[in-house]
């Protein structure tokens, strides 16, 4: 926002006619300098808002023929996915982020949930799609999609966070928003079938001990597990959020790995081979390994611990209404299992107050969290830190550097800071 | 305890996930077919299990190298912009940015073969043969200084390949070594002071919000550099240009020329003719380049034949990966494009 942008005062009357960036802008821009436009008039001048009799108030709007199926109104057209150009060489090998600043709730709308492709977002039919069960089995199976919507189904709500997700942050601050620090992560509510009915239904050998799991596009996408998580909790999904899974997240279906990096949750699944040992395909080994100051790498490190982000105050939703009540809110999580609790530090980590959980903490999926504060307008250092239901409690940046060195990429799990300053607009930044 | 009580422990466990219950096969699906199983059964173990009958040398994998990998991971396997170094890195692990490639990382040899042949060429995948799989793994073996230039590797000598970080990956310890330790849920009184010690907003690589995302180094790139005013333009062989850009393919993967240029893996080339050399503003040049430019050399078109001609020769240790154009024609040409470019 700039000086010319503050100067420009809101005309909600005009806002058909304007662009969509410059009244969104203009609409920030009021919010930043007053306590809201609407608390201002009614302290003095009626609010014409009120007395005028509005356009949208007299007309028509949309039939229900206009929009087979909706994208969200115009006004929110600046909550999207974004990329980040210099992360990676092509936008085909790449991956975008959730604009967690901007929602709430925890179920990630599809249309923005981040997608990470490896050699893009294909397009395969249901007709197309088959799925192959093969290696140490009594009976390798080939099923359709059909075949798959006649097992039995389950629906489970997880969170699904790349292993790389505040990955640039481990050398230090870099990126300015909870979107690209924490924003590679979703939670969906999956429909679908266990993997351990499909593995059941071949039936797996005793000489079995790991499954290796591939995804139908060009990059072959590939990871081991052990058998014991394949039989626990892993899905064979089908639907998200009601709905078919999209192109970007691998329609018709992908895998569901709860609580484990997103790597593993092979998209376009097409094939699962019961083996005696790991592949250690290239992102088992090359890529999703940590390593340590001395050069070790951690190999297998599939769980993504318990963590925590403000989402909002946070740089891509400064604080626009001045001293007062402020809703401190954001999300939390933990691989391990359902957050028991998050703690809310305006201090940089002095001291900590418990939030409030929207919703009691849910097994592998999204938690998201609250605190009502009363504002005097000060800087803050803001922080959260998760606690799940193992009695883990997340750890800051320096203590995770102090077992694993400044080289690990992967699974950075630390407490966030952000800076929240008197203007409201906030920024990423480290604290000692 | 009783075979009922295990059930109803079971039934009590299961309950509240609502799982379906059901017992027997459901006779979906049908079998696999074994020429189904191995048109998609590709992986490759670290055993050597899944691996074909094949060979491959490390000659043929430099030609076969050059023309389906090397223009995302180099000449040399070193990495072209942000795509995959497969080479170098020695030693690197311990360092700060530890550079991770086949030779300084990878701990299995059957991962580099089962990524080539399956997932690999980028855009191409499935459609290298197996003996071309085995050279081409051989060249990048080769690239890493593991085996001599005469190698040939197959199915029969595969697992005498030495890796040399085989032994430098551990399994997960995080239940040992974090899990004890992040317990502590201090509320009170935690720490002294709090300093800031890091901000983003300085580092600024946040992509622009408002216009895309344009990275914030790419846009300073973009600005116009302080360039040498060109001389008269000197008449102009259109062939002879139509020629260079062809030529020129080879050089497109490190520079940008014409306009909007900015400087990638190598400085942009406009107005390179009569400029000295190491000039471009914002390129980082190699110590031994910029020992050069101190010289005073100037890039005229002898020189720039000269260097194309060897660049490894004409600039001891410089960073430019590139073999040289071996024809004349082809120099003068790319020569002629550059300046054409430039104006």
């Amino acid at each position: 926002m700039n000086e010319k942008d503050r100067a420009t005062p809101p005309d909600h009357s005009l806002d058909l006619a304007l662009n969509r960036r410059g009244f969104l802008r203009a609409g920030a821009a009021a919010g930043a300098l007053a306590a809201g436009a609407g608390a201002a008039k009614a302290a003095g001048t009626p609010d014409p808002l009120i007395t005028d009799v509005q356009p949208w108030a007299q007309g028509w709007g949309d039939g229900v023929d206009a929009t087979p199926y909706g994208l969200p109104i115009r006004f929110e057209d600046d909550v999207v996915r974004r990329n980040v150009g210099w992360l990676t060489a092509d936008v085909i090998s790449s991956i975008n982020f959730t604009p967690i600043h901007a929602l709430d709730g925890t179920i990630t709308p599809a249309g923005c949930a981040f997608e990470r492709h490896h050699s893009g977002a294909i397009e395969l039919a249901k007709e197309d799609y088959r799925l192959m069960i093969h290696g140490l089995v009594d009976k390798p199976l080939v099923f359709t999609y059909e075949d798959l919507e006649r097992f039995p189904r389950v629906n489970r709500t997880y969170f699904l966070e790349c292993a790389a997700n505040t990955g640039m942050e481990w050398a230090g601050a870099q990126l300015n928003g909870a979107q690209f620090t924490h924003g590679m992560i979703h939670n969906m509510e999956y429909s679908g079938v266990t993997l351990r009915t499909l593995l059941e239904e071949a039936g797996v050998k005793p000489e079995g001990k790991w499954v290796y799991v591939e995804g139908a596009d060009a990059s072959s996408n590939g990871r081991s597990m052990p058998l014991e998580k394949a039989m626990d909790d892993v899905l064979v999904a089908f639907k998200a959020n009601g709905e078919a899974l999209r192109k970007e997240h691998g329609y018709p279906v992908r895998l569901c790995v709860p609580g484990w990096e997103g790597n593993m949750w092979v998209k376009w699944l097409r094939r699962v081979e019961v083996m005696e040992g790991p592949v250690e395909s290239r992102e088992e080994t090359s890529k999703y390994t940590d390593t340590l100051a001395d050069g070790t790498a951690r190999k297998w490190t599939w769980v993504m611990d318990a963590k925590s982000v403000v989402t909002s105050p946070s740089p891509q939703s400064p604080i626009k209404h001045g001293p007062g009540p402020l809703v401190i809110t954001g999300l939390a999580w933990s691989g391990r299992g359902a957050i028991a609790a998050v703690d809310v530090s305006i201090d940089g980590g002095k001291t900590w107050r418990e939030a409030r959980l929207a919703n009691p903490g849910q097994d592998k999926a999204l938690t998201r969290f609250y605190l009502d504060v009363e504002w005097d307008g000060s800087e803050m250092l803001l922080q959260s830190r998760a606690v799940d239901d193992t009695g883990y409690v997340q750890p800051t940046k320096n203590s995770l550097r102090e077992i694993r060195g400044e080289n690990s990429v992967y699974h950075n799990n630390c407490i966030q800071t952000w800076w929240v300053k008197s203007n409201g607009e906030a920024e990423n930044v480290e604290v000692s | 305890m009783s075979k009922f009580r295990n059930l109803l422990i079971a039934s009590a466990l299961i309950a509240p996930l609502a799982s379906p219950a059901f017992a027997e096969k459901t006779g979906l699906g049908r079998e696999a077919l074994p020429e189904e199983i191995a048109a998609w059964n590709w992986d490759v173990s670290p055993d050597g299990t899944g691996l074909p009958p094949g060979a491959g040398s490390v000659e043929d994998g430099e030609m076969l190298f050059s023309d389906n990998c090397a223009v995302c991971h180099g000449e040399f396997a070193e990495g072209v912009d942000n795509w995959p170094k497969l080479a170098g890195g020695d030693g690197t692990l311990a360092n700060k940015d530890p550079v991770k490639t086949v030779g300084s990382y990878w701990p299995h040899l059957s991962t580099v073969w089962d990524y080539a042949h399956r997932s690999m060429p980028f855009g191409n995948a499935q459609s290298l043969s197996v003996d071309d799989t085995y050279a081409i793994v051989a060249y990048i073996l080769y690239s890493n200084n593991l085996v001599e230039d005469d190698f040939v590797l197959s199915n029969e000598n595969f697992l005498e390949v030495e890796m040399p970080n085989a032994g430098g990956f551990i399994v997960d310890d995080r239940a040992e070594s974090e899990y004890p330790v992040f317990t502590t849920r201090c509320m009170e009184n935690c720490k002294e002071t709090v300093e800031i010690t890091m901000r983003a907003a300085v580092l600024d690589v946040t992509p622009d919000l408002g216009e895309g995302d344009v990275p914030a180094e790419e846009a300073t790139a973009a600005e116009p550099a302080a360039e040498p005013v060109a001389e008269a333009a000197p008449a102009v062989d259109p062939a002879l240009v139509a020629a260079g850009e062809k030529v020129f393919k080879k050089c497109k993967a490190c520079h940008q020329v014409g306009e909007g240029a900015v400087n990638k893996v190598g400085p942009v080339l406009n107005g390179l003719v009569g400029r000295a050399a190491g000039s471009e503003e914002g390129f980082k040049y190699s110590p031994a380049f910029k020992d050069k430019a101190a010289e005073g050399l100037v890039w005229d078109e002898a020189n720039i034949a000269a260097y194309l001609q060897d660049p490894k020769n004409f600039i001891p240790k410089n960073k430019m990966s590139f073999a040289g154009l071996k024809k004349d024609e082809d120099i003068a040409a790319v020569i002629a494009y550059i300046e054409a470019q430039s104006n």
